[in-house]
Formats: C-alpha cells, sequence, structure tokens
C-alpha cells in the first residue's frame, strides 16, 4: 500500500503514549482485533485531538465501529493498546471501568432509545444510575438539554413518536447529560434527509463547542464530514491509511483516499482545495 | 433450468454418428479440469483424516449441546454474581414479577380450572366402572399437585413470558439498546436479567399453587356438582391420599422450571443477532427449548424427589 508521507507523518502524535498528552486525548497503538478468524483491524496506530471534532472516515463494513467500541472498552482487542489521558484502557478493573464509562457518551447510529421509557425517562437514566441528584434536579437538568437541543415539550413522548432527527438529539442529549468528555457518535446522518443532516451537523458543531467535548465521529457522508471536522483518519484495509486535519486529507493525492471523498462528487472538498479530477 | 435430455452429453460421444471421411478429425477435446479440490481439511485426503473429520462431524452436534449448555451457565454464572452488589434497582424486579407472574395468571388459571375439571371427568368415568369415584379427587389431586401443576404452569410461561423476555431482550440487542445500556456503565446482565431470573424463581410457584388451587377448585365442581360423587368421600379420599409434600414436591420443581424458562428466554434474546429474523429464531428456540426442558427434566426431578420424599400417602 502506498502511504502519502506527509500525511504518513500525521497518524500519530509523537509523545509517549502513556504519557498525558495536552494535545492528544485518545492513543491507539497495535490494536489488533478479529471475529471467528475475521481480522477486522490489524495493528492500527491512531491518536484522537482533545476538544476537537475526529472523524473517522472509512466504507461500510470497515471496522469504524469497532474501533471506537474499544475506546470505552465495550470491545476488547486481541492485542495492542488504548490510552485515554494516559491511563491505559485495558488494565482497568469492573469497578474503575464503571467509573471510567462515564468520561464517554456514545451516540448511536438508530439513537438505541428505550422503547419503554420516555424522552424525559431515557435522558434521565444515565443521572439515575450514577448520581444521588433528587427527581427535581434531575428533570431540570434533563429539561436544559432537552431545551439546548430544541426539544422542548418532548419530554412526556415516547420514541416511537419522534422522527428520527429528534430522536438522534434525544440521543445526543441522554449522553450529554453525565458531562462526558469525550462524546462519540456512530454515523449520526444515516438515514436522514440534506435538512436533517445539516441540523445534526449543527448539533455536533454546538456541542463540541458549548461543552468543550472532544468529539469522534464515524461517517462516509462526506458532505457532513467537511463541514464538521477537524481532522480525519482515513480507515482502509484494517488500518489507519491516513490522518490529519481535514484540508490535508482533502487534497491527498492518495488514490484510494481521492476516489473516497470523490465518489460523491461533493462540491464542498473543491472549497477545500481537494485535488482535480 | 436444465436442457433437454442428452444436450449436455460431450461430443466426443457422438461422434460415430458422423462419417470419418466427410469431416476432418475433430479436434482434441480439451484436457479435463483438475478435479475440484475437496472442500474443508486437507488433512481428510488420508484416510486418517478422514476417520477423524467424521468423527468431528458425528460430534458436532454434541460440541453444539455443549455450547448451548455451556452458554446458559455462563449467563446464570454472570447473572448470580451480580446478585449481592449494589445497585439492587427493587423496581426492576418487580416489573419482572408483574410481566412474568401477573400478566399469566388469567391463562394459567383458566388452564388450572379446565385441567382439573377435565381430569375430574375422567377419572369420575374411569373409577365409576370400578364403583370406586369418590376416588376421583385424590387421584385429580395427586396428579395435579406433583406433575401437571408445575409442568403444565411452566409450560404456559415458556409460551408466555420466556418467549416475551426472549423477543424484548433481542428487540434491545438488535437495536443496541444493550450496547446503550454498557456505554452508560450499568451493566445489562445486572440490569435485565439477574431481575427476570429471580422473579421466575418466585413467581411461578405461586403460579403453581394457584394453579393447583383453581384446577382442584374446578375437578370439584364437575365430580360433586356435575356428576353427584358424593362430597364426603371425595374429601376423605382426597385427604387420605394427598399429603402436604406432595405439593411442596410440585413446588420445588416449579422453581427449577421457572428459573431455567426465564434463563433460556434470557440467553435467546441476550444473543440474538441477525436483525428481525434473529429475534424470531429467538423466540421461537426459547419456546421450543424452554418447553422440553420442562418435560426432560420433570423426568429427572420427578425421580430425585420420589428419593428424597417417597411416594406420600398410600
Amino acid at each position: 500500500m502506498t502511504h502519502d508521507p506527509v500525511l504518513s507523518s500525521e497518524i500519530i502524535g509523537l509523545t509517549p503514549p502513556d504519557q498525558p498528552d495536552p494535545r492528544w486525548q485518545v492513543r491507539v497503538r497495535g490494536l489488533t482485533k478479529s471475529f471467528g478468524g475475521n481480522l477486522v483491524l490489524d495493528k492500527l496506530d491512531l491518536d484522537i485531538e482533545r476538544g476537537k471534532v475526529n472523524v473517522i472516515l472509512g466504507a461500510s463494513g470497515a471496522g469504524k465501529s469497532v474501533l471506537i467500541k474499544h475506546f470505552m472498552c465495550l470491545l476488547r482487542p486481541d492485542s495492542g493498546h488504548i490510552w485515554v489521558d494516559g491511563t491505559d484502557v485495558m488494565a482497568l478493573g469492573t469497578q474503575e471501568l464503571s467509573k471510567f464509562r462515564r468520561k464517554f457518551g456514545l451516540v448511536f447510529q438508530f439513537s438505541a432509545l428505550f422503547d419503554a421509557l420516555t424522552v424525559e425517562e431515557n435522558c434521565a437514566f444515565p443521572l439515575k444510575e450514577h448520581t444521588k441528584k433528587s427527581a427535581s434536579e434531575i428533570r431540570d437538568i434533563v429539561a436544559d438539554k432537552l431545551g439546548a437541543l430544541g426539544l422542548q415539550g418532548t419530554q412526556k413522548k415516547y420514541p416511537g413518536e419522534l422522527s428520527g432527527g429528534m430522536r438522534k438529539r434525544v440521543g445526543l442529549a441522554r449522553a450529554l447529560v453525565l458531562e462526558p468528555e469525550i462524546l462519540m457518535y456512530d454515523e449520526p446522518t444515516t438515514g436522514l434527509d440534506p435538512l436533517a443532516t445539516r441540523n445534526v451537523d449543527e448539533m455536533i458543531l454546538d456541542a463540541c463547542q458549548r461543552y468543550k467535548v472532544t468529539s469522534v465521529v464515524i461517517s462516509h457522508d462526506m458532505a457532513s464530514v467537511f463541514r464538521i471536522a477537524d481532522r480525519i483518519a482515513m480507515l482502509h484495509n484494517k488500518k489507519i491509511l491516513a490522518a490529519g486535519p481535514a484540508e490535508m486529507i482533502a487534497q491527498s493525492t492518495d488514490p484510494f483516499i481521492y476516489e473516497f471523498l470523490h465518489a460523491s462528487g461533493v462540491a464542498a472538498i473543491a472549497k477545500l482545495g481537494g485535488a482535480p479530477a | 433450468m436444465s436442457g433437454p435430455p442428452g444436450d449436455d452429453e460431450p461430443t466426443a460421444e457422438r461422434a460415430p454418428l458422423v462419417t470419418p471421411a466427410a469431416t476432418p478429425a475433430p479436434p482434441k477435446p480439451p484436457p479435463a479440469p483438475p478435479l475440484p479440490e475437496e472442500p474443508g481439511d486437507p488433512k481428510r485426503k488420508t484416510v486418517g483424516g478422514a476417520v477423524l473429520g467424521g468423527f468431528k462431524d458425528a460430534g458436532a452436534p454434541i460440541v453444539r449441546f455443549l455450547d448451548l449448555v455451556g452458554g446458559h451457565l455462563i449467563l446464570m454464572g454472570r447473572a448470580m454474581s451480580w446478585l449481592p452488589r449494589r445497585p439492587y434497582r427493587l423496581r426492576n424486579y418487580l416489573e419482572a414479577a408483574e410481566y412474568i407472574g401477573f400478566h399469566s395468571l388469567p391463562i394459567v388459571l383458566l388452564v388450572g380450572a379446565f385441567t382439573g375439571m377435565v381430569l375430574s371427568l375422567q377419572s369420575v368415568a374411569a373409577f365409576r366402572q370400578l364403583g370406586f369415584e369418590s376416588f376421583s379427587g385424590a387421584a385429580t389431586g395427586k396428579a395435579l399437585s406433583i406433575e401437571l401443576a408445575p409442568v403444565l404452569t411452566a409450560l404456559m410461561l415458556a409460551g408466555r413470558a420466556g418467549a416475551g423476555i426472549a423477543t424484548e431482550l433481542g428487540t434491545m440487542r438488535i437495536s443496541e439498546q444493550i450496547d446503550a445500556l454498557e456505554s452508560m456503565a450499568v451493566n445489562p446482565v445486572q440490569y435485565l436479567v439477574l431481575p427476570r431470573l429471580v422473579a421466575a424463581m418466585i413467581v411461578t410457584p405461586i403460579l403453581t399453587l394457584l394453579f393447583f388451587v383453581i384446577g382442584m377448585g374446578g375437578a370439584y365442581f364437575v365430580a360433586v356438582i356435575v356428576e353427584g360423587v358424593h362430597q364426603g368421600q371425595w374429601i376423605a379420599k382426597l385427604q387420605d391420599l394427598v399429603s402436604p409434600t406432595d405439593v411442596v414436591q410440585g413446588l420445588i420443581k416449579s422453581v427449577v422450571f421457572g428459573f431455567l424458562v426465564a434463563l433460556i428466554g434470557c440467553y435467546q434474546g441476550y444473543n440474538a443477532a441477525g436483525g428481525g429474523r434473529g429475534v424470531g429464531i429467538g423466540t421461537t428456540r426459547a419456546v421450543v427449548l424452554g418447553s422440553v426442558t420442562t418435560l426432560v427434566l420433570d423426568y429427572f426431578l420427578t425421580d430425585i424427589l420420589l428419593s428424597v420424599f417417597g411416594s406420600g400417602k398410600a
């Protein structure tokens, strides 16, 4: 495989990964994962930049969701290490892991809201589980988060009564109530129309700026990616093919990246100075 | 679509029908392609490998069975390891008890009443030939308390609660709600599986006892009121031949059956994969496995309980 030398140098930070770093919050080294003999990730290295929107790009089935599930130890690797703020995730015990996972908020592709609970109960769920706040405090926090995402008045509705875009926002509100440091979005715009997609993009940017969280977004929606991404990592052939600032990836001459970015013909890429066809 | 018969026969076999002088020598048929390699383990090409492969194939169902049993045991162990650990979430236990127990009450009572009635009807008819129809109450009571109440209650639960648990957990699995629980630092086994197992162990004996009581009520109605069996004799024979230990044996069985039906439902739902079809398969398996396990285990449990309690009053 041909690596763009400039982009390859950007794949990983240069400081030791097991030390807390002011720039890199999540650091992955040599991550290998297979399912029943099917190798999905192979000695993968990646760094996630603090306080930025980090997008992980890749074809369907490339292993993007598998990769981010390792960050919060929802999956354990066959080999390799993940450090979050210098903490080796693999070394955590059950109790420590439970506490550690509260650093993260995960917004699922199809929201994964609990059908049997109302919007308010869904959003209150992490607070009831992990804090000793009173019912009225919880109600206020939930109302605040829902209000910030334009979901006032939906508290008593059930997920089935909401549109896809609204469900995504409720999923984000639920992820935000414990004020996580890292917010991860698993294909947040899949299945949404362009206007709803734009709303979700704005929601991601707003959450990143308002709550100062590190965002990790999995996507292959090019229009959305170039609206929100500060950094892009391209997952291909079980490894990170290239990672760097969005502008840099847009200008890549790597044949695979070039084809991947331009297959959708999104004009936004050209605005960022993408290579001519 | 296959062509007409003989269409795909090799050309070389038709050659004698053509005069050799009139046509040039037929071109040499292309060399036969090498036989495709046997799929699977290349070691099977040897005799020893083939024998070993045969054993492997023959043993596959056993391996699958052990895998299934092991999977259930692991899930049970994981759930039980959470029992003494906080948070206890009493509400989840009550909701599970309501779903498995209270919501199953109408069907259990209905089946219980009619089972008692039909047993009574049959036993009165049978004993009447010998002039012993007053024994019908004892026969019905014995059958209901030791066997029919726990087994039929478990079968009802496998069809209703076991299937419901498998569907609910399976839907949660494929819609990533179980992953969402884990991402919010909530252990899904503690949150979803454990309350259902504990609730099933508690409510199944209660349902079984109610099945027995309503069944005996139905039996009394048919024998004494409809068939005119002497009330005093019917009750006296019942008291003579059916002891409280018979009911206790039935209740012990029901604890085991209820636990297993819930465990199988949880396992099938928790490990569902492959979208809606996967949930459907899990639900079907929950009902079939729950029912079959109940019936098979009933024999062995009866054997154990008989050796512990004896055969009761004779």
